[in-house]
């Protein structure tokens, strides 16, 4: 006996635990089950203990005050040999987790994984989900900059709809009247005790019960579960044609942890860590915030939903979301478990990720927004004032000086919330324009108060000469003989 | 095996681990009552931010400047510091607001944040509107909803002029449901 295998086993003689760790090493899978498709779960335990690593050592130098928050950022970024990186790892193993996540749950819908006798496992996974999200969502408020405060403001609006506790939820998501010292706090608490203390023991639970119940074997066109025979099947399917789990399935675990822990350094090595952005004072009002990635959907809900819809889509859809996945395993417990056999949760996840990344693309460019420093920032192209009139010009000049801009496009640049402007004079008559302008309507506001009939003269004679050269504006049929004037300025159009 | 034969034997064995079972459960009962104890106050620390706001400390009336500072006609960006402020604020508790002077003594004080979400709307004197850089809500010079999602028009503090300086009755972020501090739309100028 080497003394290595002495040493071992005088620790086993008290610990006892050899044995254990012996059997669930080689407790069999089925055969197909050793998949590459398995990894998903493993790939995030990897990740989970990533971030609890990095945690731990930007820690070291992170200080949870509002105060100090934003500046130890910048001093781990710029000040720390390595403090950077360690900030990447742990901001790219974030963006790693929820991602392999999400993965991870698609693979187990696709594969009926939650069907008997595994509803417990994918209940515990729901919640390993929820955590994963706020673990992003408060780890986003730790790194205390612009886009983190407003972001914070945003989750206290949201708290504040709920109807009789709204209130009472918004003082104590802040810890006080205002996002401040203790509100950071707070996220703080959260994000390293509460929820990565909850995350181990909901973990642990998992893997026991991937243990007790064996990993699910491959779905099978026409294998059908059902509660009486499940059990026995899968008995004799890890018995007579299974493999050990180490060395049988894990290598390709391993391989693939080891795959992501080097994509997650890549990663951070090549793009460095998330922010931090702006300086965290409210004072500092020039600020367009924005969410982190994996928000970036719920920004764009939040911004295309009629506001009569919100309030009641933004509490009561994610209760019937969740209770949803958490009541998935009991409405269909039984049956195929093939992806072949199952159009509807194909349908419906390929759906819900067609609309995911719609609304993420979306938000990436935030149509809905107005562009703040449009009007300042961009200037109308040269080709729309070459050979205008003076009238126009100060058209063109009021369209910029009244911030039209922010909301509208010319020429590619400037707003989307409102339509682009370079064909505008095709679609409105002067009239219809004068009373757009003046009155607003469709989501524009009303100018009437604040142009004076000089400008809104000037400004629409600017407008009616957006049009394609060969297209003429739009005319009154009408009123063409009150017109007189229409007639040389629509042949005086863009080259 | 034999079955065990005697009954006097098995009485005394239960009648010995009620005993103990009782003592058990008395050991439970106690660890439940120190826990309560203990809880009590956890329960309060924990609410602290709640019954803080219950009574009445989230609310003062703050200085924000001589009325000079507020031209006639104009939207201006004041900034006060936040009567509650905590031992770790850093700059967060200087919160800013608009002030419009409509004219003489009558005002209108506007919260920075957006009554969609709460971003930071900002005030365009050209246009005389309120854009929020958030989801594209806008709002009047008045503070009245122009377009976008927001459910209503800009929250309103409540003002007074006293000494030739302006007060607003402040201290509590406004949001849908904690807008008790903060004044109607209409009743903005009641002072």
């Amino acid at each position: 006996m080497s003394r290595l295998a002495k040493i071992g086993a005088w620790f086993d003689q008290r610990l006892q635990i050899a044995g254990a760790i012996r059997d669930a090493a080689a407790h069999p899978v089925p055969r197909k089950s050793a998949s590459w498709w398995y990894i998903f779960g493993s790939a995030a335990l990897t990740i989970f203990i990533l971030q609890v690593f990095t945690g731990i050592l930007l820690a070291l130098i992170y200080v949870p005050s509002a105060a100090e928050a934003w500046n130890s950022l910048q001093y781990l970024n710029h000040g720390v040999t390595m403090g950077w990186f360690l900030r990447a790892v742990h901001g790219w193993g974030s963006n790693f987790m929820v991602a392999v996540v999400l993965i991870h749950m698609c693979q187990v819908i696709l594969f009926g994984a939650y069907k008997f006798p595994r509803e417990l496992t994918w209940i515990l996974g729901v919640f390993l989900l929820l955590m994963t999200l706020g673990m992003a969502f408060t780890g986003q408020v730790l790194r205390f900059d612009q886009d983190a405060y407003w972001g914070l403001g945003i989750g206290v609006a949201i708290v504040g709809r709920v109807p009789l506790i709204g209130k009472q939820g918004v003082q104590l998501l802040m810890g006080g009247p205002i996002i401040a010292g203790d509100t950071l706090s707070r996220f703080f608490a959260l994000h390293v005790f509460v929820i990565p203390g909850l995350l181990i023991g909901f973990i642990s639970l998992h893997l026991l019960l991937v243990l007790k119940l064996g990993i699910n074997d491959w779905p099978m066109p026409g294998r059908v579960v059902r509660r009486s025979t499940y059990l026995k099947e899968y008995h004799e399917l890890t018995h007579k044609d299974g493999i050990p789990f180490v060395p049988g399935a894990v290598w390709k675990d391993m391989f693939f942890s080891a795959a992501i822990i080097v994509s997650i350094t890549a990663c951070a090595a090549f793009f460095g860590p998330f922010g931090p952005s702006g300086y965290p004072d409210p004072t500092i009002v020039q600020t367009v915030p924005k969410p982190d990635f994996f928000f970036l959907w719920l920004y764009a809900l939040l911004s295309l939903l009629p506001p009569q819809m919100e309030t009641p889509i933004l509490l009561i859809g994610p209760v019937v979301a969740i209770g949803f996945l958490i009541l998935l395993p009991f409405i269909s417990g039984e049956g195929e478990k093939s992806w072949r056999r199952r159009p509807v949760a194909v349908v419906t996840l390929l759906l819900l990720a067609v609309a995911l990344g719609t609304f993420t693309r979306l938000a990436s460019y935030a149509p809905w927004s107005p562009v703040m420093n449009a009007w300042s920032g961009d200037p109308i192209p040269v080709n729309l004032l070459n050979g205008r009139s003076p009238l126009e010009r100060q058209g063109a000049l009021v369209f910029q000086g009244k911030q039209c801009r922010n909301c509208h496009a010319i020429g590619g640049s400037g707003g989307k919330r409102g339509p682009a402007l370079d064909n505008v004079a095709t679609t409105l008559t002067p009239d219809q324009l004068v009373r757009q302008v003046l009155q607003g309507g469709g989501n524009m506001p009303a100018y009437g108060k604040n142009l004076n009939p000089a400008e809104v003269t000037a400004l629409v004679s600017f407008l009616e000469t957006l049009h394609k050269a060969n297209q003429p504006p739009a005319r009154d049929a009408a009123n063409v003989a009150l017109q007189p004037a229409a007639q040389p300025a629509s042949s005086r159009t863009a080259p | 095996m034999s079955q065990p034969p005697a009954t006097v034997q098995e009485t005394g064995e239960t009648a010995e681990v009620s005993r103990r079972a009782l003592f058990a459960k008395i050991g439970l009962l106690l660890n439940g009552l120190a826990v309560m104890v203990l809880a009590t106050p956890v329960v309060g620390y924990l609410l602290s931010p709640i019954l803080r706001g219950e009574r009445g400390q989230y609310k003062r009336w703050i200085a924000l400047g001589e009325l000079d500072e507020f031209p006639e006609g104009q939207t201006r960006l004041a900034k006060f510091q936040n009567p509650i402020s905590g031992v770790s604020d850093g700059d967060t508790d200087h919160i800013p607001c608009w002030v419009r002077r409509i004219q003489g003594e009558q005002f209108q004080v506007f919260a920075i944040n957006c009554a969609h979400l709460g971003c930071p709307v900002r005030w365009f004197a050209q246009s005389g509107l309120f854009m929020c850089p958030c989801h594209g809500g806008v709002y009047y010079q008045d503070g009245s909803r122009a377009s976008g999602p927001p459910p209503r028009g800009l929250f309103e503090y409540q003002y007074k002029v006293e000494n030739g300086h302006l007060l607003i009755d402040a201290g509590q972020l406004p949001t849908l449901s904690t807008t008790a501090s903060l004044a109607g739309r209409r009743n903005g100028c009641q002072g």
